[in-house]
């Protein structure tokens, strides 16, 4: 690790000025900034710490529908709430297959959307070309090894993935992503959060220097939600593929589908187009729901070595659609 | 904001207050533990939050030592191995790993003791695959995951006595 300077913070308007100066780094959970500054990811030469920032890690019913949620919460506290668990169940899931019971207890909601890529080249010890480590340095995996990478908006640049589980499930809740900044804070909706390789590679997400997560906000309750992943072992691994499912039924007969995909691109993906077919279809007519999700797969490119996630990744959108379909309502 | 490259931390660990001067923000609170209070009951294994073997309790959860800046403890409240149990009576979940055979090699024992006992606190002992997904966080490579199931189960009947 590099040497770093170090200080606890108590304001969030002493917070974002403070971050505002670049090689600044906000640590909240750490679970992944430690990392980063192991391998060398990361170099910030000042560390603010806003874990303990009052008022960041409430979870709130909001007056007009929906629910606030404190960007420093802990990931367990935010699954294990009681109105998460009963509204959103999509969220708890997907949280709770994320990482370790340890991890989670130590790593929050906001930095989680944080998270980098877990392609073994960006990760190596060794500097390997990788444009997000390096730009122009080129990219190992896209004829390297590549089973586990993308299979939807990638480009010879990067072929990496987005690792985070309740990205996936935020993505499909319509969740907004709520920021403070030296020049204002912004609202951004979760599945416009993450950026593709195709403009800046080197870039994950929207966000500017100084510019700090303070709250994730969800919509209207979503009861009928589920969260499938599919993954090498049972429990304790990123996924290969993993999808959210929101539902809004009239009896049996879907009124509105809102699909995300997980580990398939650099961004949860959500399948507009299926979205729009599945509206109107019967949830016991399975043939009409795969026609409807197949939809979205024209756009599927896959690399050498993944091409199995394409089917892997249809079924599971599948699952988590019918899974949804089953949660009370 | 005061930014400074050298602290003073005060914190306790297994009831015992501390104040440690001049340390280093980049310390992690699993090197803090070992190297400087000499409690080496905490194991490092990966130091990557990958294997669980540096956990240990803060302000009464189970988290990876190896993932904390000791600096970020300042008036927190640590429980390693060494602190677990009472004296030289073993906690519930100590006496259950010897009972069940729980580890061989031990090197992963500290850790998986410690994520048991915070587990049966937690509640998330209702069955035995309930058991396995919420120990997931601690590995074991001699793999004595069925022994280690058996413990916890034996050790949250006794403590909820």
């Amino acid at each position: 690790m590099t040497p770093f300077v170090y200080a606890r913070a108590d304001s969030l308007g002493d917070t974002i000025a403070a971050g505002a100066a670049p090689d600044s780094a906000f640590l909240a959970g750490g679970t992944e900034l430690l990392n980063w500054l192991r391998l060398g990811i990361a170099e910030p030469t000042r560390i603010i710490d806003i874990s303990r920032l009052d008022g960041l890690d409430q979870i709130e019913a909001l007056p007009g529908g929906g629910l606030t949620i404190g960007a420093v919460t802990h990931l367990n506290d935010v699954a294990q709430h009681a109105l998460v668990m009963r509204d959103y169940p999509v969220l708890s899931q997907a949280i709770l297959h994320a990482a370790s019971p340890q991890l989670r207890n130590l790593a929050t909601i906001g930095g989680n959307l944080l998270q980098k890529t877990r392609c073994a080249y960006f990760r190596a010890e060794e500097q390997l070309p990788c444009n997000k480590r390096q730009l122009g340095s080129g990219c190992s995996a896209l004829h390297g090894i590549n089973d586990n990478h993308a299979i939807f908006g990638w480009t010879k640049d990067c072929v990496a993935t987005q690792p985070s589980d309740p990205a996936v499930a935020l993505a499909a809740l319509d969740a907004v992503v709520v920021t403070a900044h030296r020049s204002g804070g912004r609202r951004i909706p979760a599945a416009e959060f993450h950026l593709l390789p195709d403009t800046r590679p080197e870039a994950d997400n929207v966000l500017q220097q100084g510019e700090l997560i303070t709250a994730i906000e969800l919509p209207a309750a979503a009861p009928r939600s589920a969260y499938l992943k599919v993954r090498e072992r049972e429990s304790y691994e990123y996924a290969i593929v993993s999808a959210a499912a929101v539902l809004e039924m009239d009896g049996q007969t879907i009124r509105r589908a809102a699909v995300a995909l997980g580990s398939v691109a650099l961004r949860p993906w959500r399948l507009s187009t299926a979205e729009e077919q599945l509206a109107g279809t019967e949830l016991g007519d399975r043939e009409a729901l795969s026609t409807a999700i197949e939809q979205s797969f024209a756009e599927a490119r896959p690399l050498s070595q993944n091409a199995y996630k394409i089917e892997l990744a249809k079924t599971a959108a599948l699952r988590a659609i019918e899974r949804a379909a089953r949660m009370p309502s | 904001m005061n930014f400074h490259d050298r602290h003073l931390l005060r914190l306790r660990v297994n009831g015992e207050d501390h104040s440690l001067s001049d340390l280093d923000p980049r310390v992690t609170l699993l090197d803090l533990l070992r190297e400087r209070l000499h409690l080496t009951g905490t194991k490092k294994g990966c130091n990557f939050g990958e294997c669980g073997a540096c956990t240990v309790h803060l302000d009464g959860r189970r988290v990876n030592a190896c993932m904390i800046l000791a600096v970020s403890c300042e008036g927190r409240e640590v429980t390693t191995i060494e602190g677990l149990g009472n004296g030289d009576a073993l906690h519930p979940v100590q006496q259950a790993f010897i009972d069940h055979d729980g580890f061989q090699c031990g090197f992963c024992t500290p850790g998986q003791v410690m994520s048991a006992a915070a587990l049966i606190e937690e509640g998330h002992t209702g069955s035995d695959a309930e058991i396995r997904e919420w120990m997931s966080g601690n590995l074991c490579r001699c793999s004595a995951y069925p022994q280690i199931v058996e413990a916890v189960r034996a050790a949250a009947g006794r403590v909820s006595q």
